[in-house]
């Protein structure tokens, strides 16, 4: 086992590098930091004084991959390259284009993030599983189809909809909770009851078919004939056979999402004022400070292995028939 | 009139007689045949089909650019305007050509804000003035709701006789092609007798024609959708929009087709270190999470585009190579879903008799690909491509939210998302133009996925969901 989850770290390291690369290449090369400069000053305030102030300020005055004014080692780490990217291995995010500590930024967002997307996650799962059930166990009646009919007009609207929707009715009408913001303590609940409905409600046309599907397909095996056969009531069978099978693909292909969750949701966030790394992400896309968007992207892509090598181990403990090699 | 060939034109062109090619191409084809044949017979794919069909009619005429000549005083020759127009812009140029100051309600006759006024006399009073057009036929306002009545029922009108017409060639084509009276054709057709849904065709043709007529027959005096912020029709841009939507959700896997098919066939059948190579390559991909990605390349793309502003002559062309590099960002962060579903049914078909003989026979290589491997893996990309047109539509108003989808001037679902959303929170509220983004946004998207399961069942049903490529959802 320990080997096993060893060889799958380690086989994460060159996929991380080629991340590193690529944002890289990306953010440096594509763009060369002039180019950023200048978008960043804008047209007016525009001079090669500034220019040249604005990238040592910011660390960007280096050479790219090799220093050749620098002696030994030194002609390869005081550079770009291993300042900005290689940097992000040790998780040394550095500062922001306009000075903060994004390492600090990350360590508080996290948790308002998390108090968002946890509760959707858990409770998204718990009722497109109820739903897609309920369905199964009254497939082929009116239930059934219009409960897809349902599905489908639901998976139809975009996310945004849902947000402007919910609030304009909950907050703005009913006047039940606030329209955005964050608290301290017990008070969160109050501004994050709405968030989490909505994101709820969000999910629930295409998971709800997409589970619907799993539990069909399952409902097809032997075993559930074979349950039948002994006289099982057809609760009995789906409760006890069909849901726990089921949900070995449903929980594993929920599992990848988990260390994400971290990241928490770009829109819902900004849209509902949570301090967390989604807002704070979009905060700087709108501002165009590369630093924060690459060492997301780096973090994020950290969190989905880690998410990939958590679905393989959680497969091989669930379900007995996959062995580790 | 001067022709102007966009670049998103061009490839809407392409895709469009590739689609006609293939269609030639396969109709030979018994397989396909009946594949298309069982999408024929589904109710709801048909009737999406429909819907699906006339905003594509509108994305086309919006596709078909030209620049109008101006007919300069005096000279007698026309010189070509700098404005880029389309063929849609020049039918509904008059709702083009009749904005307001700002904004009004749907069918409104006055302004929506008040403002003050002069009366006769030089008295100085606040109201709500007159808008320019709406409704500016009226002698007064209060004959608004019979002369609107009116108007709708002459659209109905107008409609219905139009259905009976298309409902009369049906009948006249089926009772021809089946021998036997109008009246049994009729009576197949009601009951749902028919190889081709031509029950539910018609009942969509029906609502279609039931609500444009009305709709364009009302909008030649009023804002049917009210005006927005600068007083232009609401009508006008969710139009306009159709086309953004279009091309986002058809280019887009048009420009990562050859990767994913290319990269695809070759690691699954060349196996070895290319296959390791492409996995690598994908699997690097694949683990960022796609709004960063997306994020991060269309930042990168946005200081390439400012800081080389001598690569566009015109507004036009540079908001079109937005769209179209928004197109590109997208195909490229994720082909890899249908990437590594290639290369698994390639891994598969190599091992069957046929490529086998073929090998035998020393059939080189690129003729077995293209001969034995590439056709028989065509219904995955088609179905990876109906598939994946709703998600990228909806991908596309958020990442218009998030300020990195397309040009703020040009149309689109996310741009009339992102004003409206601000205006909520006036008082009185102003929720026209969000209504209109999302009933046209839900008729397109909800048609896109109704014949997207349509096809899907139709060519293969074991692939339930799994063509399905990441997209951020928000």
């Amino acid at each position: 086992m320990l080997a096993y989850i060893v060889r799958r770290v380690l086989y994460a390291i060159p996929i991380l590098i080629g991340v590193n690369l690529l944002t890289f290449t990306l953010f440096f090369v594509v763009n060369t930091p002039d180019d950023m400069a200048r978008m960043q000053l804008g047209i007016k305030r525009v001079t090669p004084e500034a220019i040249v102030k604005w990238k040592a300020e910011r660390g960007y005055d280096k050479p790219l991959v090799y220093n050749e004014r620098s002696q030994g080692v030194r002609a390869l780490t005081d550079t770009i390259f291993f300042e900005k990217s290689v940097r992000l291995f040790a998780f040394d995010f550095g500062r922001s284009d306009n000075g903060d500590d994004i390492s600090w930024q990350i360590r508080n967002r996290m948790v308002p993030s998390l108090a968002l997307a946890l509760p959707v996650f858990v409770l998204g799962l718990y009722v497109t599983v109820s739903l897609a059930l309920f369905q199964v166990l009254f497939r082929g009646t009116w239930l059934d189809v219009w409960g897809v009919i349902l599905c489908v007009a639901m998976m139809s609207i975009s996310s945004l909809f849902y947000i402007i929707g919910g609030q304009f009715v909950v907050s703005k009408l009913w006047r039940l909770v606030p329209i955005s913001g964050y608290g301290e303590g017990i008070d969160v609940v109050r501004f994050l009851l709405l968030p989490v409905v909505v994101g709820v409600i969000g999910n629930i046309g295409a998971n709800t078919r997409w589970y619907r599907t799993i539990f069909l397909e399952e409902i097809g095996r032997d075993y559930v004939r074979t349950a039948r056969a002994k006289g099982l009531a057809e609760t009995a069978v789906l409760f006890r056979h069909v849901l726990r099978n089921a949900l070995i693909p449903i929980l594993t292909g929920a599992v990848v999402v988990i260390p994400l969750l971290f990241m928490g949701s770009l829109i819902a966030e900004s849209f509902f004022g949570i301090p967390g790394l989604g807002s704070y992400t979009i905060d700087a896309i709108n501002a165009q400070d590369f630093a924060i968007v690459r060492a997301m992207v780096f973090l994020g892509s950290v969190l989905y292995i880690v998410g990939l090598i958590l679905t393989d181990i959680s497969y091989t403990l669930v379900d007995p028939r996959i062995r580790f090699e | 009139m001067m022709p102007v060939v966009l670049w998103t034109d061009a490839l809407i062109g392409l895709l469009l007689a590739g689609s006609v090619a293939l269609a030639w191409a396969g109709r030979r084809n018994r397989l396909m045949r009946d594949a298309w044949r069982r999408v024929a017979e589904s109710r709801p794919g048909m009737a999406a089909a429909v819907v699906l069909a006339c905003f594509v009619v509108i994305g086309l005429a919006d596709s078909i650019h030209y620049r109008p000549r101006l007919d300069a005083p005096g000279a007698g020759v026309g010189v070509p305007a700098a404005e880029v127009v389309s063929l849609l812009d020049r039918l509904v140029a008059g709702l083009r050509s009749r904005g307001e100051k700002t904004y009004s309600a749907p069918f409104a006759t006055h302004l929506y804000a008040k403002e003050t006024l002069e009366g006769p006399g030089g008295r100085q009073f606040r109201d709500t003035p007159r808008l320019r057009y709406g409704g500016s036929h009226l002698k007064r306002p209060g004959a608004r709701a019979a002369d609107v009545v009116f108007r709708a029922v002459e659209g109905v009108a107008a409609g219905f006789a139009l259905w009976l017409l298309l409902a009369a060639a049906v009948v006249r084509r089926l009772a021809r092609a089946q021998a036997c009276s109008p009246s049994a054709a009729w009576w197949r057709i009601w009951s749902g007798q028919t190889a081709v849904a031509w029950n539910a065709v018609l009942a969509a043709a029906g609502v279609v024609l039931l609500v444009a007529f009305p709709v364009a027959f009302l909008s030649g005096q009023y804002h049917v959708l009210g005006t927005d912020k600068v007083g232009q029709d609401v009508l006008l841009a969710a139009l306009k929009s159709i086309r953004t939507a279009l091309v986002i959700g058809t280019l887009t896997t048009l420009v990562m087709l050859p990767f994913a098919v290319v990269l695809g066939i070759l690691a699954g059948y060349l196996g070895g270190w290319i296959d390791d190579l492409i996995q690598y390559l994908y699997t690097t991909l694949n683990s960022i999470p796609g709004v960063l990605l997306i994020a991060a390349s269309v930042l990168m793309m946005q200081v390439l585009i400012d800081t080389h502003p001598q690569w566009f002559q015109s507004a036009a062309e540079r908001a079109d190579a937005r769209l179209l590099a928004l197109c590109a960002i997208l195909g490229v962060t994720s082909w890899t879903g249908l990437c590594r579903l290639l290369r698994g049914e390639t891994l598969k078909l190599r091992e069957l008799e046929y490529v086998e003989a073929a090998r035998a026979f020393g059939v080189p290589t690129p003729r077995i690909l293209a001969r034995h491997v590439l056709p028989n893996l065509m219904h995955l990309v088609m179905i990876a491509m109906v598939m994946d047109f709703s998600g990228l539509v909806l991908a596309e108003a958020v990442l218009s939210y998030v300020g990195i989808g397309v040009d703020p001037n040009t149309y689109s679902f996310g741009t009339m998302i992102n004003a409206a959303r601000l205006e909520l929170s006036r008082e009185p509220v102003v929720w026209w133009s969000l209504a209109a983004a999302f009933v046209f946004m839900f008729a397109l998207v909800l048609s896109a996925n109704l014949v997207a399961d349509a096809v899907r069942d139709a060519f293969d049903p074991r692939l339930v969901g799994r063509a399905r490529r990441r997209l951020p959802a928000g």
